[in-house]
């Protein structure tokens, strides 16, 4: 079985991410219950004729497909595997409110060409004139990671070379009122620095997208080698940590060898024990991070910790911001990233230096 | 009828979301297909949905739409003339 590479990396979230240059330096505060992607000049990668039909959502995944593509230096890919929880919301509520509105009448049809999951990747798509595997994983939260498990495996068996992974989630009005009636989000803005500690119930909402180019060779611009990813729909919490011993046994590691843990805690009460006990038990002693007081929560907002764990691997940096605690590290060799929502989707996905 | 042009190139930049153009940057007698504003066969469909909407006109032959929207000052006309709302 061939190796598997992150050859390169894009991220547009609520923070200044889109700039592979930089490594969260800036941080951008918020004190809020929702927050929003901070957008990069979309005019510079996408003509007016066909930004003018894209919601934020498909403007976010095609603009960070081509950062990953710029990075990784390929024109196409072999595949488009892409993740998303609730796909393009705006172009969805778009078009079930003007059926609502025009009582079943005077339907229009861009919303609803743009407001399929897949909408994204057949962008994307078109963008590259790319006739290859294109595909769409709609798996709530282990969506990207189903998306990046289909790609690690064509690469493995070297039926692809080179993969386009993403996941994309962008915010729309509608939904995210019925997520505060259900109490999935906070009744009360946090900052970046009270959110893990809020004691509240929900999380903080935001959208995003993360690209990543895949491949079975190694590329100079290469983050990590992608070693294994696993998802289990539902796992009970005592489960948890003897679920990541067996993951690591599969991959002839222990506890031990973990370098840096990427937690995605997003401060529900409810639900941050699933984290808590980890790094209070046999994660106490590695370094932990975590990323959703910066980003928020959204159904693949695990991507960013992907992206956190490639950035931290390739530049060998820890930023303040996303420590949880303090352990020298002479080396980071291996990282972990363990996420879940609402106590079920978790993901385990390994990545080594 | 210049209101209803205005009106036009108003609800023509809003519903088909032509970012980069204002009301005065379209001509009465501008192609709005092809070289003009550049739009397309989605957004015919738009706009056919729109005469329905706004004005009451059912276009039963789509193709009768490529004359009528040659230009604003035509679609105007057409309008005007046959206009139930």
């Amino acid at each position: 079985m061939k190796k598997v590479y992150i050859n390169s990396i894009a991220s547009i979230s609520p923070q200044k991410t889109f700039d592979n240059t930089i490594f969260l330096d800036e941080i951008t505060d918020y004190n809020d219950t929702v927050i929003f992607a901070v957008d990069p000049d979309y005019k510079q990668y996408i003509p007016p004729a066909a930004a003018r039909r894209m919601a934020k959502g498909i403007k976010m995944g095609v603009v960070a497909s081509k950062i990953a593509m710029e990075e990784a230096g390929i024109e196409t890919v072999d595949a488009i595997i892409t993740g998303t929880g609730m796909g393009c919301m705006i172009d969805s509520e778009k078009f079930v409110s003007a059926i609502i509105d025009n009582n079943e009448q005077y339907l229009t049809p861009t919303s609803f060409i743009q407001s399929t999951h897949n909408t994204v990747a057949g962008q994307v798509a078109l963008g590259m004139e790319c006739k290859a595997y294109n595909f769409t994983y709609v798996h709530s939260a282990i969506s990207f990671e189903s998306a990046l498990l289909d790609a690690k495996m064509q690469l493995e068996n070297d039926e692809a070379h080179h993969i386009l992974v993403g996941g994309v989630e962008e915010l729309g009005d509608h939904t995210t009122k019925v997520h505060r009636v259900v109490n999935h989000i906070k009744p009360k803005p946090v900052t970046i620095s009270t959110v893990l500690n809020s004691k509240t119930k929900g999380a903080v909402f935001s959208e995003g997208a993360n690209f990543f180019v895949v491949s079975n060779e190694k590329k100079e611009s290469c983050y990590a080698e992608l070693v294994a990813v696993e998802t289990f729909n539902t796992l009970q919490k005592e489960k948890v940590s003897e679920t990541i011993e067996s993951f690591l046994t599969e991959n002839n590691l222990k506890i031990e060898d973990i370098d840096v843990v990427v937690f995605g805690n997003n401060g529900d009460v409810d639900f941050d024990t699933y984290y808590n006990q980890l790094s209070e038990g046999n994660l106490s002693k590695t370094q932990q991070v975590f990323y959703k007081h910066l980003v928020g929560e959204n159904n693949t907002v695990s991507a960013f910790g992907v992206w956190l764990g490639s950035k931290i691997l390739k530049t060998q940096t820890i930023p303040e911001i996303v420590k949880i605690n303090e352990i020298k590290i002479p080396e980071i060799r291996t990282v972990l990233c363990y996420n879940q929502y609402r106590g079920q989707n978790h993901s385990l996905v390994l990545l080594k230096k | 009828m210049s209101e209803l042009k205005e009106e036009l190139k108003a609800k023509i930049i809003e519903q088909l979301n032509l970012e980069d153009v204002s009301v005065a940057e379209i001509a009465d007698d501008d192609a709005l297909f092809g070289d003009g504003l550049g739009l397309d066969s989605i957004d015919a469909l738009e706009l056919i949905v729109m005469l329905d909407k706004d004005y009451g006109i059912r276009l039963s032959d789509p193709k009768e739409g490529r004359k009528i929207f040659e230009s604003v000052q035509v679609m105007a006309d057409y309008i005007e003339e046959h206009r139930t709302k």
